[in-house]
């Protein structure tokens, strides 16, 4: 099941980030995990977040530059193998890979990875016939609680 | 035709005989009060009796903004204060502001040009006009606010800023024309779209009118595509009154109102007058003015008189083609000259940007350092690295087109470039000392 990302603009100053992160703490939102990605001259930072909708408006009206995306959250099975096994799925499916980030999901019990594909519908499919456990907004909603 | 516009078309001869009569009185009497045109004048060997011909103005000296500045404040004034009725100034952003003393007969030839503006652009007592230049010692606000009155419109003097109560009272009193500088339209157009205002569905805006900043056929192109509005250029100085020194009738240039502001242009290295169609600098002399009557001014502005009757209105008027570069706003990058009009031409080919950008000069030790900042749309932003990168190359790539030069674009969010009475400061150049 796919869930929402949020994706804010980051130029290359200063408090930039930290700005952004002040306003959501203002909107009362929580960041379930973050991940940075930039070059030279710019980056994006991409957050789940407990709720996306209040956190894309209150980013906006600050000024921010953000979209909502979807992408999916994979629980991965705390094992040697465990990560292989979900890659060759999706490679004999042949979805590619945008990014991926991972994080701890209820205090370290489960290692997440947040993946964005070329196709997220079709990844979905072939991850939950495969019986991968994929998280939804619900969980995501109360993991931030 | 309304009435106003009747000097427009005043047949040519009696237009340059109306001329050299008011050359007649203005010379003389800017001789006897103002010690430093009276200086000037004797230093060149010239007195206002040898001005027999309209051609004879050429022996006169000029006047340049330095000299604005450097009588700060009343030093070229030539009214007595019982006489003055309201001062403009122009901030200067080196050093000293430049301050420009009226009487109540300048007053009312600036509207009377400003009206005869409007009137051209198809404007009557029937329209409501929405001045969002900002009023105060910048002449933007009253210009076109008295200009307004003048042709009977009701007008709505917003000033600039607080952009959705703008909105909100251009639809409550069904504003038809707005005026302020094209940047900021951009920004209403940016805002309304925010709130979902569409302006074709939602308003009864009809007409734009722009000036105060250079702006190109491109913008104007956007401007219009975007807002349904037809842009009108409006065309003046602080220093020779304000908006409406001349203004567009369709055709492409502007008409400027000679009757009051006499047109020349000029060598800008020689100083040598230049015939009609040939480019160079604008320099005017006040014919109608007595607080601060200006003889051969120089604009800075570069542009041609187009010879002839325009072909489209047929206003016997001179024609001179838009302002897109001032001779001061040219910059030199790399040893390469660089107007900024041209950055604004390139940006304007890449939709996902908003036509905002702020260039940036920083002297290095070895060559300066010559960035662009623009505004990203937020419609232009994808999650994706890759497609933000492909953006910044393709900007990259549509400056270099025109200017030859690689400068370093850097993306910003929108509206973060600080703007000030809806302009933004388009050079920051460091390497000045």
């Amino acid at each position: 099941m796919n869930i929402n990302q949020i994706s804010i603009f980051l130029e290359n100053r200063p408090k930039h980030l930290s700005e952004i992160c002040r306003t959501l703490s203002r909107a009362n939102v929580s960041i379930v995990t973050l991940s940075l990605a930039d070059t030279a001259d710019f980056g994006i930072v991409r957050m789940i977040v407990s709720d996306h909708e209040k956190a894309r408006q209150a980013l906006a009206a600050a000024g921010h530059v953000v979209n909502v995306r979807e992408v999916l959250a994979v629980t991965v099975p705390d094992r040697p193998g465990g990560m292989a096994e979900i890659m060759e799925l999706l490679d004999s499916a042949g979805v590619n890979i945008e990014y991926s980030y991972a994080f701890a999901f209820h205090h370290g019990e489960k290692a997440v990875l947040v993946f964005r594909f070329d196709d997220n519908a079709k990844a979905a499919k072939v991850l939950e016939a495969a019986g991968v456990i994929t998280l939804n907004e619900r969980q995501i909603e109360e993991s931030a609680k | 035709m309304h009435p106003i516009s009747k000097p427009d078309y005043m047949p040519i001869e009696e237009l340059r005989k109306l001329q050299l009569q008011k050359l007649q009185k203005l010379v003389p009497y800017e001789y006897e009060r103002v010690a430093l045109f009276r200086r000037r004048c004797d230093e060149t060997g010239v007195k206002p009796r040898d001005l027999v011909t309209l051609a004879d103005l050429a022996k006169f000296p000029f006047m340049k903004k330095t000299d604005l500045r450097d009588e700060y404040p009343l030093g070229l004034t030539a009214a007595p204060m019982k006489e003055i009725v309201r001062f403009h100034c122009s901030s200067g952003t080196t050093g000293k502001p430049i301050c420009i003393p009226n009487t109540k007969g300048d007053v009312e030839v600036w509207a009377d040009a400003t009206a005869r503006c409007l009137a051209m652009y198809g404007l009557t007592d029937e329209d409501v006009l929405q001045v969002s230049y900002g009023y105060g010692l910048f002449t933007g606000g009253l210009g076109l606010h008295y200009g307004g009155e003048k042709l009977g419109c009701a007008v709505l003097p917003t000033s600039a800023g607080n952009t959705e109560k703008q909105l909100m009272l251009m639809r409550d009193l069904g504003t038809t024309a707005i005026a302020c500088t094209p940047s900021y339209f951009l920004h209403v157009i940016e805002v309304a779209k925010k709130l979902g205002i569409d302006f074709r569905r939602d308003t009864k805006l009809r007409h734009g009118i722009f000036g105060a900043e250079p702006w190109t056929d491109e913008m104007r192109a956007k401007i219009e595509a975007e807002s349904g509005v037809v842009a009108h250029d409006i065309y003046g100085l602080t220093e020779i009154s304000g908006p409406g020194v001349a203004g567009d009738c369709g055709c492409g240039g502007l008409h400027v109102w000679e009757d009051h502001y006499y047109p020349e242009i000029v060598d800008p290295e020689t100083l040598r007058p230049l015939p009609d169609g040939e480019r160079g600098e604008l320099v005017f002399t006040t014919l109608d003015r007595f607080g601060t009557p200006m003889v051969r001014y120089r604009t800075r502005d570069l542009t041609r008189l187009r010879p002839g009757t325009c072909p489209r209105c047929g206003r016997t008027m001179r024609v001179m083609d838009r302002v897109s570069a001032r001779s001061d706003d040219m910059l030199i990058i790399h040893g390469v000259n660089v107007f900024p009009s041209q950055i604004e031409t390139a940006l304007l080919r890449i939709p996902e940007i908003a036509p905002h950008y702020q260039i940036v000069l920083t002297p290095t030790e070895t060559l300066d350092l010559f960035e662009i900042k623009v505004e990203l749309t937020p419609e232009a932003f994808s999650d994706n690295i890759r497609a933000l990168e492909a953006l910044r190359k393709r900007v990259l790539a549509a400056v270099k087109q025109i200017i030859g030069l690689t400068p370093k674009i850097i993306l910003v969010e929108p509206n973060s470039l600080p703007r000030s009475e809806g302009k933004i400061k388009r050079v920051i150049d460091n390497r000045k000392k």
